[in-house]
């Protein structure tokens, strides 16, 4: 009986991270719940003992159903008939495991039903859930969305909507349509005040991940005669009041458990939530970074999966002899993997704690005045939050591809063959770097913190740290990496033209990333020795990323960009 | 309309996934080597249990088990997944009990609960596989029994309907209650553990393991009475000495052997085409290996 919590004591790792004293304290507001809720902890151990004991029933349900279940999910997909979706036979069962163990609003406050988890081991059990399918993450983790209508929905709306959720009932977020992709500003939807003041929507949503939830969350345009971003307003839209009918599902390359729909809205009866005209603007922007947060965390999921399979077959396959992973290029390739799996899971910690503490400080700001200290500390934290998450999403989902793809690679033939999970997993991952906006979307929200110069103050911030002696020269390295990116910053900036600084900015983006990931990487190896190797691993291939990068830039003749710019 | 459920459990040791230390020298299991677990087939046992309760609600289910005061983990383990409370039937008078006894003194536990609808259990135990527990309480308590149970389809008039998994096929039962159900490993799995319920009651004790904890936490049961798991002995449940324990085991073991399997006939099948992959399938649903 596997279980995907246990057999993984990285995750603990990362769980009892220094910084979860604070973010459980807050979250738990010195624990006052406990007077209230028999399930509430008294204390941080306590606290921190219930979030391992229900990872371990998240790892248990992941280990046993939900991972025996992806290849027949991925085999017999989701259906469309009779104007619904309808999911495979074995996700039926695993949202009704989900459902019994009570994993659905994990993060919601217990008054509204959730339990009050912090993001992190929320976002931790969305790791989980992703090894064992990675489709099946995107139903649990539009759990999300309910942590969008908690902040910015009317209390009325929370009481009716957030305890469904929290009971197991399913959400969507209807953004996209057939014109409007990563331009969400084009969207057209259009939503209409009756003379009772109620709104009904009418218009086409495409690509709509489990678009046949039972609560909708839709952007529309409010607005009448308006064609920017301005004009938008988010809805929530119950399932129980008809209206919407699902015209078609996608046949998709992977994740084929998760209906992709293409929705017909008539009449469809809808509330306001939140104002006016911030639909885009504010809450979609919100629930996009918790969603990118989400992907991370799939990404992960997929590393690890992916790493597990190759290794797997890495030691019982035999030639020549031997197993093969006892030739040094199968080795590295298996090394490299482990490499970039700890490094996306080390950021994707390190972001998801930042948004933990910035969330809950929001969440306090509605419940009294904060300090100045803790004001400035909110504001801190947003933004090393804003800065982490298109990082953790864009390398994280990049690198999960690059496993995938390796993961085939060590199965050789027979990996390029339908008999090994492999090729599942090199198919599932492949969305994870274009939805919730492709890589070159998240370079365009990280490249600002390049430029602000976000990413360096963390670096300092890790620079800071004393480690042990035996990786101090590993530390060193890291110190010469920061100079080299730092001079190619100044470089492309000295350029000053717009055109030029996006062309080069995936590369300051990813060597930014490449030094954050070592120094976090190096930090786990200060605190739990079995990092070291990864560490290690990862300064190398980092060192090597950052290098080639740094000498495109300086060699480049920024003259040369109509070349690249120039097309038939 | 609510009913009185009990449910007989056992701690395990887990033999599923033995290693080579399972087995003691003299041919008895080493439970320090193997885990102890709830027993599989109980599990199966509960999840009929919470179906009955999730039909009728404010039905009350009690597991009751019987062995060392750390079976009480197995009553946590069940409220963990919906179960209501539990009794742990431990004394050292209990101690080398054989299925007789055991039934014995859990027929007495289960006449001191008193008022009962319906007893649930699993199939038989992964340690001792005798299957012969469940039906002799039956017979103690004079009530019906229906074994090889794979689906409570229905419970209603004072009736309850029983699909039985049987070597040939499926049968379907009707039997009067209060009766004891025994159930297969081939009915529904159990339902997980509930996040919330384990939230609330990790901290559940028994008398037993009450004293051994700290004096915080002492408050903390004593605060919150919901943590208090029922411990019951020999006595309370009003057993009589020569039917318990070593005294009330006419069992005895006389020898354990190691029995190795070994191929006694062999049969070669073709399988280079259609007919004769059909035909090892064919063999193999004869001999049982599949199907």
């Amino acid at each position: 009986m596997a279980n995907f919590y246990t057999d993984n004591a990285d995750l603990r790792h990362h769980l009892n991270h220094p910084m979860m004293r604070k973010i459980v304290e807050l979250k738990e507001r010195n624990f006052s719940d406990a007077e209230k809720f028999d399930y509430a902890p008294s204390n941080f151990e306590d606290a921190m003992d219930n979030y391992e004991r229900v990872l371990e029933v998240v790892g248990d349900i992941c280990g046993t159903t939900i991972a025996e279940n992806a290849a027949d999910v991925d085999h017999e997909g989701a259906s469309c008939s009779g104007g619904r979706a309808h999911y495979a036979g074995p996700t039926v069962k695993n949202l009704e495991v989900c459902r019994q163990a009570g994993l659905m609003g994990m993060a919601m406050p217990r008054r509204l039903g959730g339990l009050n988890f912090p993001i992190t081991p929320y976002i931790m059990a969305a790791d989980i859930v992703s090894r064992a399918d990675t489709g099946f993450e995107n139903l649990w983790g539009l759990q999300d969305c309910a942590e969008t209508l908690y902040e910015f929905g009317n209390e009325d709306q929370k009481q009716r909507f957030i305890p469904r959720v929290c009971e197991g009932e399913t959400m969507s977020m209807d953004l996209t349509e057939p014109d409007a992709g990563s331009d969400l500003q084009s969207v057209m939807l259009k939503a209409t005040q009756k003379e009772d003041g109620s709104w009904v929507l009418n218009g086409v949503k495409r690509f709509i991940t489990n678009g046949d939830a039972d609560i909708h969350l839709v952007l529309a345009r409010s607005e009448e005669g308006t064609k920017d971003g301005r004009g938008l307003s988010m809805f929530v839209y119950d399932k129980r009041n008809g209206g919407v009918t699902v015209r078609r599902i996608e046949n998709k390359m992977g994740i084929k458990g998760s209906p992709t729909c293409e929705l017909v809205y008539k009449n469809a009866p809808a509330e306001l939530v939140g104002s006016r005209r911030m639909g885009l603007i504010k809450y979609v922007m919100a629930l996009m970074n918790g969603a990118r947060l989400g992907i991370a965390a799939q990404s992960v999921g997929v590393s690890e999966i992916a790493y597990r399979e190759a290794l797997a077959y890495a030691k019982d396959r035999r030639q020549f002899g031997k197993a093969i992973i006892e030739f040094p290029a199968v080795a590295e390739l298996i090394a490299v993997m482990k490499a970039k799996l700890d490094a996306s899971r080390s950021l994707l910690y390190e972001c998801a704690r930042y948004v933990d503490l910035y969330k809950v400080l929001d969440d306090i700001s509605k419940e009294r005045t904060l300090t100045p200290e803790e004001r400035a500390e909110r504001k801190e934290f947003n933004r090393l939050a804003d800065a982490l998450t298109p990082m953790a999403k864009g390398m994280g989902s990049e690198y999960c591809n690059q496993n995938a793809y390796d993961c085939i690679q060590v199965h050789g033939g027979s990996g390029f063959m339908k008999d090994y999970a492999c090729e599942r997993i090199y198919r599932d991952a492949r969305i994870t770097s274009i939805y919730e906006g492709t890589t070159q979307l998240q370079v365009v929200a990280a490249i600002r913190h390049v430029t602000t110069g976000t990413y360096k103050q963390l670096i300092d911030s890790y620079a800071a740290n004393e480690v042990r002696p035996e990786l101090q020269s590993l530390k060193d390295r890291l110190a010469v990496l920061t100079e080299m990116y730092e001079k190619a910053v100044a470089a492309v900036v000295a350029v000053n033209n717009t055109a030029y600084t996006d062309f080069m900015a995936r590369r300051m983006v990813e060597m930014a990333g490449n030094i954050v990931m070592a120094y976090l990487l190096l930090l786990d190896a200060n605190r739990t020795e079995s990092f070291t190797r990864s560490a290690q691993v990862y300064a190398n291939l980092a060192a090597s990323e950052v290098t080639r990068h740094a000498e495109f830039i300086h060699s480049f003749d920024p003259s040369q960009l109509d070349i690249y710019l120039a097309h038939e | 309309m609510s009913l009185n459920i009990i449910v007989l459990a056992k701690q395990v040791p887990d033999t599923r996934n033995v290693g080579k230390d399972a087995m003691k020298a003299d041919g008895t299991i080493n439970r320090a080597a193997l885990p102890a677990i709830f027993n599989p087939e109980d599990l199966n046992a509960l999840e009929q249990a919470l179906r009955l309760k999730d039909a009728n609600p404010g039905s009350t289910i009690t597991v009751l088990t019987m062995g060392l005061p750390k079976a009480a983990e197995v009553i946590r383990e069940a409220m963990y997944r919906g179960a209501d409370g539990g009794i742990v039937l431990t004394d050292r008078a209990l101690g080398g009990a054989d299925t007789l006894a055991t039934s014995y003194s859990l027929a007495q536990a289960v006449k001191k609960i008193g008022n009962y609808d319906i007893i649930l259990g699993g199939r038989q135990a992964i340690d001792g596989d005798t299957a012969q527990v469940g039906p002799q309480i039956a017979e103690k308590l004079g009530i019906p029994q229906v074994t090889y149970a794979e689906e409570i389809v229905d419970l209603a008039d004072g009736k309850v309907t029983v699909k039985r998994r049987l070597e040939h096929g499926i049968e379907t039962v009707v039997a009067p209650l209060p009766c004891v159900v025994t159930v297969n490993g081939s009915a529904a799995e159990c339902r997980p553990r509930n996040a919330k319920r384990l939230m609330k009651y990790k901290y559940a004790v028994s008398p037993s393991e009450m004293a051994a904890l700290s004096d915080d936490r002492k408050a903390m049961v004593e605060a919150r009475p919901y943590l208090k798991l029922n411990e019951w002995g020999a006595d309370f449940v009003e057993a009589d000495p020569q039917q318990i324990g070593f005294p009330g085991s006419p069992t005895k073991v006389k020898s354990v052997e190691n029995v190795v399997f070994v191929a006694k006939e062999a049969l070669h099948l073709d399988g280079a085409d259609e007919a004769g992959i059909e035909n090892l399938i064919k063999e193999l649903i004869t001999n049982h290996t599949i199907g």
